[in-house]
């Protein structure tokens, strides 16, 4: 993917890719707001969620649940089941960045799929840990602006957007995980471990509440590393 | 305030605990040789998973609709060598012409 060596054209690149994520989620962000005034949640209840929450899938899962009626501990359930992955994804990008001081306390708020992605993603580049950072604190900061603003958009203006998914913006969501996930998985063990992931968490999906098939591929990929260290011992 | 502020504070505290729970990990622990060897692939198997719920799951049903054609358009432009935008446009432009037409929901 990067042919050039040149560290300013590989921060632009990583730069455009941060910004056209967070235009991209920021659709979402759109009617997260909408939904959030639409559900009776008062403007600064809504953005207070962007602002401090700020895990897409656990802000529309508390939010979904009190419109379908829900009590406030189903709510509060369902949010927590859909962010715990964050803490995964917080070790991960600690043992990456070891940032020190207030922040340590950034970093964690802008540890979200998106951001742990794109560190991923750039890791394997020619610039490693350091465009891996580069492109870690790029997308968080781009995605908690787009998403803060249109959050407050959509709060405002709460019958101006149609449906995301009329423009693929789902299907555009999964092609970008797969795009920066790409790069990692090229050896047969990386493959091995993205596979069973995927069909365990598919296989889970029935079964078990949103967020749970998520972990349990986490639960997976440490046993598959766990399970080749003791082996090459 | 409405009877959903505190709900919503507590949650959103319970989200940024998973969160900075992540950062405050001991350094001597996350250069442990097991730690090592596993912390690189966690996030490999959760967002294989993440992609995996996003492309297939609508709550806790398994549906196939327009964004599987998206997905697999995507991975045809990575195949290609594609950057990240073209992937992204390429799948979000089949999902949404094919919705439109009323190939796939």
């Amino acid at each position: 993917m990067s042919k050039s060596s040149n560290p300013l054209s590989t921060k632009r690149r990583i730069l455009r890719d941060a910004i056209g994520i967070g235009i991209g989620v920021a659709t979402y962000g759109l009617s997260f707001g909408a939904l959030g005034t639409a559900t009776g949640l008062s403007l600064f209840e809504t953005q207070l969620l962007s602002l401090i929450m700020f895990t897409g899938g656990s802000q529309f899962a508390l939010v979904g649940t009190f419109a379908a009626g829900g009590g406030a501990i189903s709510a509060i359930s369902a949010a927590s089941l859909l962010g715990v992955r964050n803490l995964a994804y917080a070790v991960r990008n600690n043992s990456l960045m070891k940032p020190t001081g207030i922040r340590r306390i950034f970093a964690a708020q802008l540890t979200i799929d998106e951001s742990t992605a794109m560190a991923l993603g750039h890791e394997q580049g020619a610039d490693g840990v350091a465009g891996a950072k580069y492109a870690f604190w790029a997308t968080g900061i781009s995605v908690f602006v787009f998403w803060n603003i249109a959050t407050l958009l959509g709060a405002v203006a709460v019958q101006m957007v149609g449906d995301p998914n009329t423009y693929g913006l789902d299907a555009a969501i999964g092609a970008g995980f797969i795009a920066l996930l790409w790069p990692q998985i090229k050896t047969k063990f990386a493959i091995l471990t993205s596979l069973a992931g995927a069909a365990v968490a598919i296989a889970a999906i029935p079964f078990v509440q949103p967020g749970i098939p998520i972990l349990l591929a986490g639960f997976v990929a440490t046993l598959f590393a766990w399970i080749k260290a003791v082996a090459n011992d | 305030m409405t009877e959903f502020f505190w709900p919503v504070v507590i949650a959103s505290l319970i989200a940024f605990a998973f969160k900075i729970a992540g950062f405050l990990v001991p350094r001597a622990i996350l250069e442990h040789d097991l730690f090592k060897k596993i912390i690189p692939l966690l996030p490999v198997g959760m967002l294989s998973g993440l992609i995996a719920v996003q492309v297939l799951a609508v709550k806790q049903a398994i549906v196939f609709d327009g964004r599987v054609a998206g997905i697999v358009a995507g991975i045809v432009a990575l195949i290609f060598r594609a950057p990240f935008i073209v992937v992204v446009i390429v799948a979000a432009a089949v999902t949404a012409i094919g919705r439109a037409k009323g190939y796939w929901i």
